[in-house]
C-alpha cells in the first residue's frame, strides 16, 4: 500500500487516489505552429524512467484536486508532493 | 543433440538419469556476432531459433541479463488466443497459433500445449453486439469464434453467479475453441535447448552496459562481461525497454508498468476453459495441477518493482469471488508480479529503427506470452531481411507519428487504465 501525503489533506492511503501519468510532460504552446513531432512528443513519447519519477495523482475520494508526487518508480519510495501549480 | 523420446527416458532410467545432456551450455561470449539478440526471454530465444532456423544464421548471441526463464516468460499466466478484431493483430496471432500446434514437434519438448478454449463473458445486450462484431471480424480472418448465449455459457462453466442478483449478470459470451493455455517454462527450455543446439550462445548474467554506436549505425555492446561486437542488434527487452533506450538516446511510445498473477491451492479438475471477465477487471483458468490461475488490472502506476501491492490484487480478487463464489473458499497459494511494456496504442512494436542494424521488438502491454513463436519469427525476418515481413509490417514504430493506431481497445494513451 502506497501512503501519499496530500498537500491539501495529509497523509492517505492509495486507495483514495488515481494516477493520472507523467508530470513533465507539457501540451505545445497555444497560438503557434505545431510540428508533427510536437504532437508526437507530448501524445506518445514518454521517458518512464526506472527511479525518480514526477506524476500526477488525483485525490479523488478525498478534496478532488490534482497533485505531484515525485516517486522512485523501482522502490515505490515517495520522495515529496506538491500542489498541481507548484514548480517542483 | 540428444532427442527427447520414450526410447532415450528409458535409455537413461538405466543408468539413474545421471548422464543427461545439459539442455544449453554456459559458454563465455566471442568477441564477435553476425547478430545479438538483447534478451533472453520467451522473445529472444525464439527470435534467435528462427534465425538459425529459417535463416541460416546461427553464429547469434543471446545476452540476458538475469536467467532463463527468470522472467516474463515465466511470470505470465499461460494463456494463449487469437480473438483479435484488427487484421494486424488477427493475423498476427493466428499465425502464431499454427507455430504453436506444432510446437511441441518442432522443439522435440513437450511444451503442454492446450487448446481448451477462451470465453470472453458479456454483460449487457451492448457488449454481445460488439463481441457478435468481433467474433465476425475473426472469422473473416479465419479464426474460429463461437458467440454464446446466456444458457450456453451455463452449460460450460456452471460454476459460475448465474444467479439474479448480481451487478454484472452473464449475457452470454464470445469463445475462441482453438485458444488455451501451454507451459511457459517449458515454452523458454526448448527454445534454449534448440537454439543451443544450433551454435547459439546463451550469454547469461550478462547485464547490457551500453551500446557502440558510430555514423548512425551501431557496432557492438558493452556488457558486464566485457565489450561484443555484432553486425546487427535486436532488442527483446519488453518491460525494460526504456532503460536501454534511454542508452541509445531513443525515446519510445511507452510506459513500463506493474501487473500481477497469482494462484490459489490446487483443487479437483473444475474450469477447463479460459474464463475472462473484463467487465470485471479478472480472468482465470486452472493449471493441470489444479491451481486457479487469475489475474486482473495493473497496478496502475508506472513501475519497475517486478513485485505488486496488495490493493490491486484485493479488488481483482474481490471481482474474482463475484463472477465465481466458490473462489472465496480457496487459500491463495502464491502471488507475483511483473513489468510490462504498456505501448500507447495497446499493441506491440516489431521494427528497425533510426539507427542501422539495430532492431526493436518490445510494446507487448499484457499480451506478450502468447505471441512467443509469433514474434520470434517476424523480428528474426525483420533481422535476417532487413525489412519487416508483411505480417508485422502493421507494428511498425511510426505509426504513432502518422496515425496508424492499431487501438485494438480503443483506450487511448492512458495506459494504465483497463
Amino acid at each position: 500500500m502506497l501512503h501519499i501525503k496530500c498537500p491539501h489533506c495529509g497523509l492517505r492511503s492509495q486507495n483514495e487516489f488515481t494516477y493520472g501519468g507523467d508530470a513533465t510532460v507539457k501540451r505545445p504552446e497555444l497560438n503557434k505552429e505545431i510540428s508533427d513531432q510536437e504532437w508526437d512528443n507530448f501524445v506518445y513519447l514518454r521517458k518512464s524512467p526506472r527511479g525518480n519519477h514526477l506524476e500526477l495523482w488525483q485525490h479523488i475520494s478525498g478534496c478532488r484536486q490534482w497533485i505531484k508526487v515525485e516517486r522512485d518508480t523501482l522502490t515505490h519510495e515517495i520522495f515529496k508532493t506538491f500542489k498541481a501549480n507548484e514548480e517542483v | 543433440m540428444q532427442k527427447y523420446s520414450i526410447f532415450s527416458l528409458i535409455k537413461n532410467a538405466f543408468s539413474n538419469h545421471e548422464n543427461w545432456e545439459v539442455a544449453w551450455k554456459d559458454p563465455t561470449p566471442k568477441t564477435e556476432y553476425d547478430v545479438i539478440i538483447i534478451g533472453g526471454g520467451g522473445h529472444g530465444l525464439a527470435t534467435a531459433y528462427y534465425l538459425a532456423k529459417e535463416h541460416n544464421i546461427q553464429n547469434v548471441a543471446i545476452i540476458e541479463k538475469g536467467w532463463i526463464g527468470g522472467g516474463n516468460v515465466g511470470r505470465n499466466t499461460t494463456i494463449i488466443r487469437s480473438n483479435y478484431m484488427h487484421d494486424e493483430n488477427g493475423l498476427f496471432s493466428e499465425f502464431g497459433m499454427n507455430l504453436w500446434r506444432n510446437m511441441s514437434q518442432d522443439l522435440n519438448y513437450n511444451v503442454m500445449f492446450s487448446p481448451r478454449g477462451i470465453i470472453n463473458l458479456a454483460h449487457s445486450d451492448a457488449q454481445m453486439n460488439a463481441y457478435s462484431r468481433r467474433g465476425n471480424s475473426m472469422r473473416l480472418n479465419g479464426i474460429d469464434a463461437v458467440l454464446l448465449s446466456r444458457e450456453e455459457v451455463k452449460k460450460i462453466i456452471p460454476m459460475a453467479d448465474f444467479s439474479n442478483n448480481v451487478r454484472f449478470p452473464i449475457f452470454g459470451g464470445l469463445m475462441q475453441p482453438s485458444a488455451g493455455t501451454a507451459r511457459h517454462d517449458a515454452v523458454a527450455w526448448g527454445y534454449a535447448r534448440q537454439a543451443d543446439s544450433m551454435g547459439v550462445d546463451i550469454i547469461q548474467n550478462c547485464e547490457v552496459i551500453g551500446f557502440d554506436v558510430s555514423n548512425g549505425k551501431i557496432k557492438g555492446v558493452r556488457t558486464s562481461k566485457g565489450n561484443i561486437k555484432a553486425k546487427k542488434i535486436g532488442l527483446c527487452v519488453a518491460g525494460s525497454t526504456n532503460i536501454l533506450a534511454e542508452k541509445l538516446n531513443m525515446t519510445l511510445p511507452i510506459e513500463t508498468h506493474l501487473l500481477q498473477a497469482c494462484v490459489s491451492e490446487p483443487i479437483k479438475p473444475l474450469l477447463d476453459k479460459v474464463v475472462t471477465f473484463g467487465a470485471g477487471h479478472f480472468y482465470c483458468s486452472q493449471s493441470d495441477k489444479g491451481e486457479m490461475v487469475m489475474g486482473g488490472d495493473l497496478d496502475g502506476y508506472n513501475s519497475y518493482a517486478q513485485r505488486g501491492n496488495l490493493p490491486t490484487l484485493q479488488h481483482v480478487l474481490t471481482e474474482g469471488i463475484a463472477m465465481f463464489p466458490f473462489l472465496s473458499k480457496l487459500k491463495m497459494l502464491r502471488t507475483w508480479g511483473g513489468i510490462m511494456d504498456m505501448s500507447m496504442d495497446g499493441s506491440p512494436i516489431i521494427d528497425k529503427t533510426h539507427i542501422e542494424g539495430l532492431y526493436l521488438n518490445c510494446g507487448w502491454c499484457y499480451g506478450g506470452f502468447k505471441a512467443t513463436p509469433a514474434s520470434g519469427w517476424t523480428f528474426a525476418h525483420t533481422i535476417a531481411q532487413d525489412r519487416p515481413h508483411e505480417l508485422n509490417s502493421g507494428y511498425s514504430l511510426n505509426r504513432f507519428s502518422t496515425g496508424n493506431l492499431i487501438d485494438e481497445k480503443g483506450l487511448g494513451t492512458k495506459t494504465w487504465i483497463s
